[in-house]
């Protein structure tokens, strides 16, 4: 049996086909959450896409955390549960307070579409044991509100814990505070990344397939289990 | 509560002689008395709102009107294997294979972005995707031809980055790939930016959709945002006035977009469309409710009556004529068969969509509206919809034509740079200029990813997308237009954008199949305009005739004028083509060191409308480059069987800027040198700058060389071989040798530097 991973459509959420894509290419059963249900299918994983959840015209994310969908996946993470937010998803989840920080409009002040070079940085959360420790993949990222902000002494603890995930190479595409790409929470279930993995699952039309990783690694941590 | 005295027709037949504004809603003395004789009565002023804005040009083509009538005149012999719906409906449909259709077109958005730079763009964006909505198919990637005055003047720096902020605003957030499109700038779009924007969708064919209220008993549902009092009177005093300085502010005219509530609306037409919920469906853009109503009630079997104190409003002070008049963007208008009604609610509440049945399919051949029991219109819908006026406008070449076609862009008239040096130099301020410069700077602010079907995106040729993963179906578009060909010689321009976006299509080893145009033009009440825009659309018919493309829609965008000063004639073009399998597109990237540059076609000495006068002695004038259609065929074929076969590696047409420009696109886009040898027998100024059309550089792995070379011999198609990939930089041999990276910092620092600074959009 392959591993179950639930992608949540927010109204608003434009990702979350490209999420279920990619769940699929990597092996796994894309698994189709609506913002309005009450239990989470029993899922083994679950992706919060990118996209501009109930349009995100208030903060971004501060809508989709208060979903009913979302009271069930803090309760799932509580326990576990693997969860990947991605961009949107990203937002979403330090809104709801399963990550520290916030993400802020870029520092250019306009909206960043490219392919972003990333080094991992922890390999140990449940999204990155399929890559190798300081590992470089290449990946799109398009956001507005990308740039991830902290205090220092969050900023510190998280870089003292290992829990930035991943990092921009090169050329900081939104000002980032440390050029922190992606976070995880404590236990390593919860995962934030800003750039979007799912976009880079096959050459035809991404960049490269360095984003496979990341949903490969939920599969692994299944049968490993 | 509404202070509005309501003018019934009761009212109505009881005051004739009542003086009426028609001449301040755009209205002629005797479009206002034809009016009259329709309804044997003076209009009431809801039904004079309704004529007024239906009769404007933006919305009857009533200057245009007989001139279009070439493009099903002439409709080539091919368009009976891929038309499925042609010309008249919101957008045409091209049947693709597989049971799939593709329905594509492209529009104007010119006034608006010009007034609100923003939201002008925005909802340009907005109102063609609901088009490709309304044909019952799934949006899936945009695509904006821009254009704008000269770049470093003080209106273009307030425009550009606005509008290019609009675009990704609502595109972005639509979940909407963008794939393609031009920047182009020129001096005669000062004050008058052409702001089109293109949307293709996919749909089974038994999906499609068209804009018809039948059966009897049916309910007219009105579905989306509420209605507000953005845009009223948009549609007939923007789109259809010059722009005059000192006139009064017309801000209030432009419409604001949301783009969440768009989204929302395409997720729950999807279902609705799944679940054949609908009879027919319409758009609002455009003249909003009048349109929507009188346009599904014309194209129906009936009637059709309207209750209109049940359109649900942001602003409760709106008089009845505003909300027939509102352009609110994100709405839609279905006729629903009242068993469906439930499951129609149903679908719309999931998506948090507000639905309301606004109206029904009525007997006998009216359209009738109420308001608050109280009959205000009572029309026969035809005669707004689809019998307005129609003019035959004078026409006169214009006076200095002979004269700008005799200045010829000769050696002795402009000079011409000789020694390796001075063609050294004038490649890198070519590759710098405006026009010929990265323009990522634009089109990294659109998401090229989302949907993540994108296989190709700016600035390759065309955008490619795929449309059917199991079989890697996709389809292929670029859109093309050149002002300054138009403006030396309207009928041959057109034909070269044609040619252009056809070539482009192909060169990504896609099939052209058809053709959508958006017409910029200048005031039809001048009749040196009138003549430029009816060369143009002969030129077009006639082109599309011989490369068996049909056209199947489009917009006329007319008054894109400041005073008596007409912008350039810019027909864009807009081609679309299918390719089996996405896997075998062709990139304009150099693929492998050591592949052969291959030069196909033909160089003349073709200077009229270059970049190259342009940029270097800001000249125009001569005849622009010949057109040959048989020739345009047959490299489409070399190209796509090209393609399909695997031969080539790497393709990029050659057009503005000529042979030099595609090839620092092609190494740059790859990172990969060449050392090329120009052909002996031509001048090395022409051979690298010349824009000669039928022109394209193909690269071929060596082992498929003598095989390209003789598929395009046993076509009739010179190919010459001109180099080879390889190295860091572009080394013309005998002349120049200049490093990529200086080649990449001439090509990309320009845009950047003119308009990178602070946005001026709203947080998104």
């Amino acid at each position: 049996m392959t591993a179950r991973i639930g992608v949540v459509t927010f109204p608003g959420s434009l990702d979350d086909r490209d999420a279920q894509r990619a769940v699929r290419v990597s092996g796994a059963e894309p698994v189709a959450l609506w913002h309005g249900d009450a239990d989470l299918h029993g899922v083994d994983a679950v992706v919060l896409p990118g996209g501009f959840s109930y349009g995100d015209y208030l903060r971004c994310g501060a809508i989709a955390r208060f979903a009913p969908v979302m009271q069930n996946v803090i309760d799932a993470a509580g326990d576990g549960l693997p969860v990947l937010g991605i961009c949107n998803g990203f937002q979403i989840l330090c809104e709801s307070h399963l990550l520290p920080g916030a993400l802020i409009r870029n520092d250019v002040r306009r909206f960043v579409c490219r392919d972003q070079w990333l080094r991992i940085e922890n390999t140990d959360t449940a999204w990155t044991t399929q890559y190798a420790t300081g590992q470089e993949i290449l990946v799109p990222l398009k956001n507005g509100e990308g740039g991830y902000v902290a205090d220092e002494s969050t900023l510190d603890r998280l870089e003292g814990e290992g829990r930035v995930v991943a990092r921009y190479l090169h050329d900081n595409p939104n000002g980032s505070y440390r050029d922190i790409a992606g976070i995880s929470n404590e236990r390593g279930n919860v995962v934030g990344l800003m750039p979007h993995p799912e976009h880079a699952v096959e050459t035809l039309t991404g960049p490269t397939t360095d984003g496979l990783g990341f949903f490969a690694s939920i599969l692994h941590g299944l049968v490993s289990a | 509560m509404n202070l509005h005295t309501t003018d019934t027709v009761k009212h109505a037949e009881s005051t004739p002689d009542v003086g009426q504004p028609y001449a301040e809603l755009g209205l002629k003395g005797d479009e206002y008395a034809r009016i009259r004789e329709i309804l044997g009565r003076r209009p009431t002023s809801a039904e004079l709102a309704m004529y007024s804005v239906m009769w404007s040009e933006h919305c009857s083509y009533k200057s245009s009107k007989v001139h279009l009538r070439q493009f099903g005149d002439k409709v080539p012999a091919e368009a009976a294997d891929v038309l499925l719906v042609g010309i008249g409906e919101n957008a045409g449909v091209v049947d693709v294979g597989h049971g799939l259709a593709v329905t594509f077109k492209i529009e104007s958005h010119n006034h608006p972005s010009y007034v609100e730079p923003y939201q002008g763009a925005a909802t340009g964006v907005g109102g063609i995707v609901r088009d490709i909505l309304s044909m019952g198919a799934r949006p899936v990637a945009v695509m904006d031809p821009l254009r704008f005055g000269t770049a470093d003047t003080a209106d273009t720096m307030r425009v550009l980055p606005g509008v290019v902020a609009g675009i990704g605003g609502y595109g972005n957030c639509l979940g909407l790939p963008n794939i393609g499109g031009e920047v182009v700038f020129d001096e005669s779009y000062n004050g008058n930016p052409l702001v089109n924007a293109l949307c293709v969708g996919v749909m089974p064919h038994d999906r499609i959709q068209t804009a018809h209220a039948s059966g009897v008993g049916n309910l007219v549902i009105l579905f989306g945002a509420r209605t507000g009092g953005d845009g009223i009177g948009g549609v007939s005093v923007l789109a259809s006035e010059t722009f005059d300085e000192g006139g009064p502010s017309k801000r209030p005219s432009v419409q604001v977009g949301d783009p969440f509530a768009e989204k929302v609306l395409i997720e729950a037409c999807q279902e609705l469309f799944a679940q054949r919920l609908v009879i027919g469906i319409q758009d609002l853009g455009g003249a909003g409710i009048s349109c929507a109503t009188s346009e599904l009630a014309s194209n129906g079997d009936g009637g059709m009556h309207v209750w209109l104190d049940r359109v649900p409003l942001r602003d409760h002070t709106l008089a009845p004529e505003e909300i027939l008049m509102s352009e609110s963007q994100e709405r839609m208008c279905a006729v629903v068969e009242p068993t469906q009604l439930a499951g129609f609610l149903d679908v719309c509440e999931k998506w948090d969509v507000e639905a309301t049945v606004i109206g029904e399919v009525i007997e006998g051949g009216r359209l009738t509206i109420d308001w608050h029991g109280e009959r205000i219109v009572d029309v026969p819908p035809r005669t707004v919809a689809h019998e307005g006026p129609v003019y035959n406008r004078p026409m006169v070449r214009p006076a200095d034509q002979d004269a700008l076609q005799a200045d010829e862009p000769t050696a002795q008239r402009l000079p011409r740079p000789a020694t390796p040096a001075e063609l050294r130099a004038t490649v890198l301020t070519m590759a710098a200029s405006p026009n010929l410069a990265s323009k990522a700077w634009v089109t990294d602010q659109y998401d090229r990813y989302v949907l993540g079907n994108t296989v190709l995106a700016q600035p390759e040729d065309s955008g490619v997308v795929r449309i059917d993963e199991e079989t890697g179906l996709g389809v292929a578009v670029s859109t093309d237009g050149n002002g300054r060909w138009c403006r030396l010689d309207p009928y041959l321009g057109a034909q070269l954008v044609l040619a252009e976006a056809y070539r482009n299509v192909a060169t990504t080893g896609a099939k052209p199949l058809a053709v959508s145009d958006c017409l910029n033009f200048g005031s039809p009440e001048d009749p040196e305009v009138m003549w430029q825009f009816a060369e143009a659309v002969r030129g077009l018919a006639d082109g599309c005739q011989e490369l068996g493309t049909p056209v199947t829609g489009g917009n006329v965008s007319f008054y894109n004028q400041t005073g008596e000063t007409a912008i350039l004639p810019t027909p864009v073009v807009g081609v679309l083509g299918v390719i089996d399998d996405v896997e075998r597109r062709t990139p304009m990237s150099f693929a492998d060191d050591g592949d052969t540059i291959l030069l196909v076609g033909d160089t003349s000495d073709e200077f009229g409308g270059s970049e190259w006068a342009h940029v270097v002695h800001g000249h125009l004038g001569g005849r622009p480059p010949k057109v040959d259609f048989a020739r345009e065929r047959q490299l489409a074929e070399i190209l796509v069987a090209g393609s399909r076969d695997g031969m080539v590696s790497a393709a990029h047409d050659i057009s503005t800027g000529g042979l030099v420009q595609t090839l620092i696109e092609m190494a740059l886009r790859s990172s990969r040198g060449a050392r090329v040898f120009l052909p002996d027998d031509i001048d090395p100024f022409v051979a690298l700058f010349s824009e000669s059309g039928g022109r394209v550089v193909v690269t071929v792995p060596r082992s498929e060389e003598v095989r390209f070379a003789d598929m395009c011999i046993a076509r009739h198609v010179p190919v010459t071989r001109i180099g080879v990939v390889d190295g860091s930089s572009l080394d013309v041999q005998s002349l120049f040798d200049i490093p990529l990276a200086e080649l990449r910092m001439a090509s990309e620092a320009t845009i950047p530097q003119l308009f990178d600074h602070d946005a001026t959009a709203p947080a998104s």
